[in-house]
């Protein structure tokens, strides 16, 4: 790894892959810099190694990803795998850690392309084992051909949910049942952005597919299901929601949660780039241009990493930025750029048609996000409740942070990234602070944690 | 509980976890191959002496932490198995 590139590239999804491409195909000096050991994202998780059959099962949409990967591998980009990034600054320096070994590298252009993960929903008992979100076991689908071995129970809202039920059912995994939140009133206030979304029609007929097969094979549907909890001693042992008035119980040792995905903003934030509250999204995300630029010069952002698109979006968004970077880098003129983004333009905004519609369908009930249940645990790592947090709040303690200083939320390991959206949404019930004017979390480098030994040898040159 | 499909053979590297010798296949992480061989929790938080497990397998909620060759507060979904590897539960901090 070199000290300097022209273009950074943070991220090997399908923005950061689409990016590189473009930018290396056009001369540019281009790293790219993952965390995982192989190119695709969680997306298109182990594409490249995933045996036919698994690939097959896991559907069409998956084996797209193979094109990308394909093309980026083709390029003159450098790739770095199994590569962490722990710092950037707003002059464009990365702190990285290659091979155990941390370093600082510098850019005239940094692209953000880290994507999404899922949005962290507390409610009692959804730290035992047995309790794994969906994406996870999706992960473990593609990766390894794991999966539960009887009776898995999927819950939460949002496509994800259909998506992998159906991809389980077509390996032969027992499906239990599938539990939505979305109510009626999604439904009514999606309405209006259906005549939209039918425009992309290929997403909802195939979600009505899945539902199809789901309801063949006999797998409990219900809609509308609300206080979802997870019992159990060392682990999962049954879950018990509301459904229509009356409590149900269901025995299984395997819960998969997913409420929908948020963009991974730590290093956008520890850069100072500005965000805002998305309320249609139900998250932070940062204020980008239409090329995908941040506030700040020279920090592009694209992929769900800057709002919730999916793949095809942040593959589009991610040649887009690329265009801007070779117009910064004087590479080709404004005109040239504006021509060549065009198309990706077209069809990002044709597959973005979906989106009002499946935020309002899928929009997390405001009464789940605030963590009625003082019993459950918001901070996994220091594992602080939700009724900790509200007597914090009580005492006078109005902002996140002040509720990090007093009880340690958000200085564990994960560094808040599990529990900030969940304390930001009880101090904002509590003291009727808007979320757009609350105060997230201060993000500080390291973001990723960092032995004293390779703090101690960032700068070996500079050592005595 | 896990299982794994039956897919065909890979190659596999041979790990121990907990004491126990087992095949995985190369490449894996080292949460899906504890996980394939369901037992049962991972690791005890520091604080209350909890039980946990792979939560995220992507790296950002550290749920995960295993002692891996020694070495305490590794995220597992982050490592790739190697052959020989040590894999073991962590308890509360690991140090």
């Amino acid at each position: 790894m070199k000290d300097h590139y022209q273009l950074v590239i943070i991220g090997a999804g399908p923005a950061g892959l689409a990016a590189a491409t473009i930018a290396a195909d056009h001369g540019v000096e281009v790293a790219l810099l993952d965390e995982q050991p192989a190119p695709g994202g969680q997306i298109f998780r182990a594409i490249e190694a995933a045996p036919v059959e698994r690939a097959e099962k896991l559907g069409p949409e998956y084996r797209r990803g193979a094109k990308l990967v394909t093309a980026f591998r083709d390029s003159s980009a450098r790739y770095f795998p199994d590569t962490q990034v722990w710092s950037l600054s707003a002059h464009r320096e990365i702190g990285v850690i290659h091979q155990q070994q941390a370093r600082m590298i510098t850019a005239e252009q940094v692209l953000i392309a880290n994507g999404a993960f899922e949005r962290p929903v507390p409610f009692p008992g959804w730290t035992l084992p047995g309790v794994i979100n969906a994406g996870a076991g999706q992960i473990l689908f593609k990766g390894s051909g794991i999966v539960p071995s009887d009776g898995v129970v999927l819950a939460g809202s949002g496509p994800l949910l259909l998506l992998l039920a159906w991809q389980y059912l077509r390996a032969g995994v027992k499906v239990k049942a599938v539990l939505d939140t979305i109510s009626r009133v999604n439904y009514i206030k999606a309405l209006p952005k259906l005549p939209g979304a039918l425009l992309v029609h290929h997403h909802i007929t195939q979600g009505l597919r899945y539902q199809q097969t789901l309801k063949l094979a006999g797998v409990e549907l219900h809609n509308g299901i609300r206080d979802l909890q997870a019992h159990g001693k060392k682990s999962l042992e049954s879950i018990s929601y509301r459904h229509k008035g009356s409590k149900h119980r269901l025995k299984t040792d395997s819960l998969m949660i997913h409420f929908g995905i948020i963009p991974n903003i730590h290093l956008s934030q520890a850069a100072g780039c500005a965000h805002f509250w998305h309320k249609r999204q139900q998250c932070w995300r940062p204020e980008l241009d239409k090329w995908g630029g941040s506030s700040i010069e020279g920090i592009l952002i694209a992929g769900d990493g800057g709002g919730i698109g999916g793949a095809r979006t942040a593959e589009h968004a991610g040649r887009i930025a690329a265009f801007r970077v070779l117009h910064n880098l004087e590479i080709l003129n404004q005109q040239e750029v504006n021509h060549e983004a065009k198309q990706d333009r077209k069809w990002m905004k044709a597959d973005l048609r979906i989106r009002p519609f499946l935020e309002k369908l899928f929009r997390i009930p405001d009464s789940m996000l605030k963590v009625p249940h003082d019993n459950a645990i918001v901070c996994r790592c220091e594992e602080v409740t939700a009724g900790e947090i509200r007597s914090a709040i009580a005492a006078g303690h109005s902002d996140s942070n002040q509720v990090k200083f007093l009880t340690r939320c958000g200085m564990g390991p994960c560094q808040g990234r599990q529990c900030s959206q969940a304390v930001a949404h009880i101090v904002a019930d509590k003291t009727s602070i808007p979320l757009q004017q609350s105060m997230q979390f201060r993000i500080r480098p390291p973001l990723k944690p960092l032995t004293l030994g390779q703090l101690a040898n960032l700068y070996p040159d500079e050592t005595e | 509980m896990f299982k794994r499909l039956d897919e065909s053979p890979l190659q596999t590297v041979t790990v121990v976890i907990n004491g126990r010798s087992v095949a995985v296949p190369q490449g894996e992480s080292v949460a899906a191959a504890v996980l394939a061989e369901n037992i049962g929790y991972s690791r005890t938080t520091p604080i209350k002496q909890q039980p946990r497990a792979p939560f995220c397998m992507m790296g950002v909620c550290f749920d995960c932490l295993m002692v891996i060759d020694g070495i305490p507060n590794q995220q597992a979904c982050m490592v790739q198995v190697r052959d020989g590897m040590r894999i073991e539960r962590q308890h509360g901090s690991g140090v």
